[in-house]
């Protein structure tokens, strides 16, 4: 059950990975680094590393997700 | 022209496979850790002051390491500062009601589960860094739904509070410089020494990052 899970968490992995960085929307893009945070911190929590796995939700996907998310709302505010 | 191309694509699919196939077999057989500090941590474990391994590795077996970290995120914080930042008129900007009274619902919770991360960093994960990453989370997200404006000059208080994690770093290496080695928490104290280094590290922390956030961040329309 648990080799199933880790199969499907690492193919999810790959894939939003993948999708954020070939994705042609900067919004799509940074929705899908937060997705690709939030999975990387189960990740590491599946690897028995669950310092990492905190610290990466909450600085990753949490404040990185943020900043990139303001200034994608300060980009689209600043065009006409 | 068509053939070049679907040539040069089975080059790059070819090469890009073998790489594949490579890495896999470096992975499958990773070679033995060249140094296996893990024995040593263990063994010493009853005198770090804490339970978690991880915590004490970082504030006291690898103590220069987490004063550097802080003291380089500071660095950064004044580089940004210093590069200059001019006065900006903070205007409120609209912002949907439901979000504010939600931010308003999940920031005293945040504080909470800064001090909880915090206090569990002595047993389980936990710690300063990540605690101090949910309370710059929250004042990020105060700021971005308009509760809490922008700094526009760093005051006498805040300048504090962005260095009193290395401050309380250094005054308690400077303290236990008398018993030989400069980082050298005696093991009785230890835990004591490390939770109030830590203390002062999520506070600093916290400024710190959402410093970054919050000093740069512009409204919209004003000249850069």
């Amino acid at each position: 059950m648990s080799f199933v899970f880790d199969v499907v968490l690492a193919a999810a992995l790959l894939w939003s990975g993948a999708r954020c960085l070939t994705t042609a929307r900067l919004d799509q893009a940074i929705v899908l680094f937060i997705a690709f945070g939030l999975l990387l911190a189960l990740v590491w929590a599946r690897l028995s590393a669950p310092d990492i796995g905190l610290a990466e939700a909450a600085i990753g996907a949490g404040l990185t997700g943020a900043l990139l998310l303001d200034v994608y709302g300060a980009l689209k505010r600043s065009k006409p | 022209m068509k053939v070049q191309r679907v040539f040069k694509r089975f080059v790059v699919g070819s090469a890009a496979l073998a790489f594949s196939v490579l890495l896999i077999g470096v992975m499958l057989e990773p070679p033995a850790a060249g140094v296996d500090l893990r024995a040593a941590v263990s063994a010493n474990l009853a005198v770090s002051g804490v339970a978690h391994p991880v915590t004490a590795v970082l504030l006291n077996f690898r103590g220069y390491d987490t004063l550097l970290e802080i003291a380089v995120l500071l660095l950064a914080l004044i580089v940004i500062l210093a590069s200059g930042l001019e006065a900006l008129s903070s205007r409120p900007r609209a912002v949907d009601p439901v979000l504010q009274t939600l931010a308003q619902l999940a920031a005293p919770s945040m504080i909470v589960v800064a001090v909880y991360l915090l206090w569990a960093g002595a047993f389980r994960p936990g710690g300063a860094f990540q605690a101090g990453a949910v309370l710059a989370a929250a004042g990020v997200l105060l700021h971005l739904t308009g509760l809490l404006p922008g700094w526009q000059a760093p005051t006498l208080k805040l300048r504090l509070g962005l260095t009193a994690g290395l401050l309380i770093f250094l005054a308690i290496a400077a303290a236990v410089l008398s018993q030989g080695a400069l980082m050298q928490y005696p093991p009785r104290q230890a835990g004591m020494l490390i939770l109030l280094i830590e203390a002062g590290f999520t506070v600093s922390l916290g400024l710190i990052l959402a410093g970054l956030f919050l000093f740069i961040s512009r409204d919209p329309g004003d000249p850069t």
